[in-house]
């Protein structure tokens, strides 16, 4: 099924007699396995409003990422936070919407600076379960009317509603932008350091550590001047001996970081920790030091662990368990995913709610079934 | 305003409540007194009062669970309270409701600079956060500007702004976890000091629901170390419309300033005579500051004037020191007392695409004189966040009436430019009914559905956000 707007969408939904697997571009196979029909967002396209001035845009959620980007760097614009493209790292082809991108809530390395794509999310359409058309938020940047659905729906994966537009603040793209590679560091070493930089004033845009090579990468992005000053000062302060990348160099290091390149390829169970960023070292000592790429300053870590047995599954939430915070299980044979809980499990309260609000949304339990667990 | 009728069967069993109260608290956390409730009868919109069945004021979060377990099985409303700075009715009881204020649980539980996290207990004043990480030089972004006075829980249930949120965001930007008292007493933990909580956004759902949802007792914040340095440039010009486009043009420009204040001429006439601030006699006037070392604000100083001088000011201030800078902010920061003094006023709170804004502006200066009540217009335009202060006199019968619904066109047209009612303030019981403007049934059912979740029984802090009609038969069901 491939609505070609709201109208058509909502009538599908509502006509469906079974469960529905929705995608956008079909770029992001993650979660637990869906049998369904499949229901693809993709023919609501297009941008309807664009205004550089208010740094707000609206698209219908089938429109192409790239479409968005071009649109958006016609004006020397961009999405501040990043969105990753996960084709490089789960190997599947395909156009990614910005449907996708908001409903996986992905975002990339300038997260720590500007926040997540629900943080730039303004406003949602969507059709819910019955197939009924609803609206929350809007196009402006401050709105508390009424509950913040915007964020629910973001990173809701398509099970609380189908997305049919969204509404995004950008941001103005730069003047220049460079990076600081340490190289050689344990992990200890490097999360220190970056947490210095992060804990600086000079507003570091991103802060990663790789495994291999014990590289490590600061971010700053602004006026030409203003980058030189901040990178000289954190060489003089925390990074001493940091070489510095510039321009393009700096710009495709950070989509490598961003699209967890270093970790595509093999056919490991890849594994998705967010953390507390001091945190990252005991926990890739603990999992036996597996290939990883920390990114958010340590705070988000990218792991590749045999695809054997539960995948890690046991090990992977005993640390989290104790340490704090959750794991998502990327990419993992359909086998391995039915099998292991894809999304962290929760609290048995925090499952009731999330139940509830489901049940809410989607009373037919149609949508997306059974992905986020 | 309408408010439901209180429900006689629990002020009957008054005495009872009470009595169960005090079983679970302290003698000195329950107040039942009805010449000391008088303190609870309403937030910062004082225009509404309604003293409550009682009040408590638990201090740790076993506290708050024992008192929500004991009124949702008495069937009492609950209305959570911070500070009570609200300007929308958001902690305004009802006759038969319980205030629960969070003011005696305001300790910091965790500093932690390497990871860039605060936890806090939620009684605690806004700027308190920032003064407890201060020796750091760290500080909490948003700024809404009670910060002396206001919790961090009213904030969290506002998802409070601020005038420097043109960078660093709003409250929900900023918020990492809560710990959250359910209305049946239990206890749930979201989020902490890692990013983006797992499974669905509950976090994201809370900030914001106005209290509605839980009581959220603790808090992890984001916290941020200090700029090395900031500084303001004042601009005017002889029109709203050239102020608008210069605004327009320095967000495009791609330089973030942390702020741009704007203020039109009541509001600088006002503040001038209050204050004497310097501020030239123009149409309309702006603040932009910025942040850096000495040598980057000069650089985006530099491009910000350039782009004002485009647009042909009628004066350009920039600030040389410390005290000129205080001397640029203190007619802003004076505004709202400025207008007070003038009279009383109504502080509204829509948010508009900065696009609209010189239409709105005109229409705005249109309906003052169709009302026959001034209004002064000062607000953050970088984001569209507009607070026009009608003026009114509360002892002139009937003014109130009208100044209400001077405010109410405001909003529509607020909404009808594609902004929404309110940007930081929240809904409260001010824009309970004017909710209808800005949603259709199914966007309001669908927000009622998800409290259904979190407060089966509807006695979180009843009557407010939703317009009372739609709400009208979830309340009597569960009553």
């Amino acid at each position: 099924m491939k609505p070609n707007n709201e109208t058509e969408l909502a009538e599908m939904v509502a006509a469906a007699k079974g469960p529905l697997q929705i995608i956008g571009g079909g770029t992001r196979d993650i979660g637990a396995p869906v049998d369904g029909d499949r229901l693809s967002a993709a023919g609501l396209s297009g941008v309807s409003l664009y205004e550089p001035g208010a740094l707000t845009l609206v698209a219908g959620a089938g429109t192409p990422l790239e479409e968005i980007e071009t649109v958006l760097a016609g004006e020397n614009q961009r999405l501040a936070f990043e969105p990753m493209d996960h084709r490089v790292l789960l190997g599947t082809d395909g156009t990614p919407t910005i449907g996708g991108v908001v409903a996986a809530n992905v975002s990339g390395p300038r997260r720590i600076q500007v926040g997540a794509c629900r943080d730039s999310a303004l406003g949602v359409r969507f059709v819910d379960g019955t197939g009924q058309i609803l609206k929350n938020g809007g196009r402006v940047m401050k709105n508390v009317t009424g509950y913040d659905l915007v964020k629910l729906m973001a990173g809701s994966w398509g099970t609380l509603g189908v997305l049919s537009e969204v509404s995004l603040k950008v941001q103005a793209i730069p003047e220049a932008e460079a990076t600081l590679v340490g190289r050689g560091l344990s992990a200890r070493d490097a999360i220190a350091a970056l947490s210095a930089a992060l804990g600086s004033p000079f507003d570091v845009s991103g802060a990663a550590f790789l495994t291999d090579g014990g590289e490590a990468y600061v971010r700053v992005e602004g006026l030409a001047d203003s980058v030189n000053y901040r990178i000289k000062r954190m060489q003089a302060e925390m990074c001493a001996g940091w070489e510095v990348l510039e321009g393009e160099k700096s710009a495709e290091m950070w989509r490598n970081i961003r699209d967890v390149s270093p970790l595509s390829g093999s056919h490991d169970a890849i594994w998705r920790l967010s953390v507390k960023p001091t945190d990252a070292p005991e926990i890739l000592q603990e999992l036996g030091d597996p290939k990883a790429v920390c990114d958010w300053g340590g705070g988000l870590i990218w792991l590749a662990m045999s695809e054997g047995g539960d995948g890690g599954a046991a090990r992977v939430r005993a640390v989290v368990a104790r340490l704090g915070g959750h794991a998502t299980l990327v990419r993992g044979s359909d086998a391995l995913r039915r099998n292991v809980d894809v999304f962290q499990p929760e609290a048995a309260p925090l499952a009731a709610i999330s139940k509830g609000l489901r049940a809410r949304f989607d009373p037919r339990g149609i949508l997306n079934p059974g992905l986020m667990g | 305003m309408d408010m439901p009728a209180p429900n006689p069967a629990i002020l009957s069993r008054k005495a009872q409540i009470v009595a169960r109260l005090r079983s679970v608290l302290p003698a000195d956390a329950v107040i039942d007194d009805p010449v000391e409730t008088r303190a609870y009868e309403c937030d910062a919109l004082t225009a509404y009062r309604c003293p409550p069945l009682a009040a408590v004021l638990p201090a740790s979060t076993e506290e708050v669970s024992a008192v929500l377990r004991v009124c949702h099985e008495e069937g009492v409303p609950v209305v959570p309270r911070g500070a009570g700075t609200s300007l929308a009715g958001g902690a305004m009881p009802t006759e038969d409701a319980i205030i629960l204020g969070v003011a005696r649980m305001n300790e910091v539980l965790e500093t932690d600079y390497e990871n860039r996290f605060i936890r806090v207990q939620t009684g605690r004043t806004n700027m308190s956060v920032s003064g407890a990480v201060e020796e750091e030089d760290f500080f909490y972004a948003p700024d809404p500007s009670s910060q002396l006075a206001c919790a961090i829980a009213g904030n969290i249930a506002m998802n409070s702004g601020g005038a420097h949120c043109l960078k660093y965001g709003v409250t929900t930007n900023n918020l990492l976890g809560v710990k959250m008292v359910m209305m049946d007493g239990e206890v749930v933990e979201i989020g902490g000091a890692h990013l983006d909580a797992a499974g669905l956004d509950l976090l994201g759902l809370i900030c914001g629901s106005e209290g509605q949802l839980g009581v959220v007792t603790e808090a992890t914040l984001r916290i941020l170390r200090k700029p090395e340095g900031a500084r303001p440039v004042l601009m005017g010009f002889d029109s709203n419309e050239v102020a608008g486009h210069c605004v327009s043009d320095i967000i495009k420009a791609g330089i973030l300033p942390v702020a741009i204040e704007f203020m039109d001429r009541p509001c600088i006439r006002a503040t001038e005579a209050f204050a004497g601030a310097g501020y030239p006699d123009c149409e309309a006037l702006l603040i932009v500051e910025v942040e850096g070392s000495e040598e980057e604000i000069e650089a985006q100083l530099e491009r910000i004037i350039a782009i004002a001088r485009t647009h042909n000011p009628v004066e350009l201030r920039e600030s040389g020191s410390a005290e000129e800078s205080a001397k640029i902010w203190l007619g802003r920061k004076s505004a709202f007392g400025a207008m007070g003094q003038i009279n009383d006023y109504m502080c509204l709170d829509g948010t508009i695409p900065v696009s609209q804004l010189p239409l709105v502006l005109r229409r705005i200066g249109e309906m003052s004189k169709d009302f026959g009540l001034d209004v002064g217009n000062v607000f953050h335009a970088g984001d569209g966040n507009m607070h026009p202060l009608i003026l009114f006199d509360a002892n002139k019968p009937g003014d109130l009436e009208k100044c209400e619904a001077f405010g109410a066109e405001i909003l529509k047209l607020c909404v009808e430019v594609g902004g929404c009612l309110t940007g930081e303030h929240g809904v409260g019981i001010e824009k309970r009914d004017l909710m209808v403007t800005q949603y259709e049934p199914g966007d309001l059912e669908i927000q009622m559905a998800v409290k259904d979740v979190f407060d089966p029984k509807w006695l979180l802090n009843p009557a407010k956000v939703f317009p009372l009609a739609a709400s009208d038969a979830r309340r009597i069901a569960a009553e």
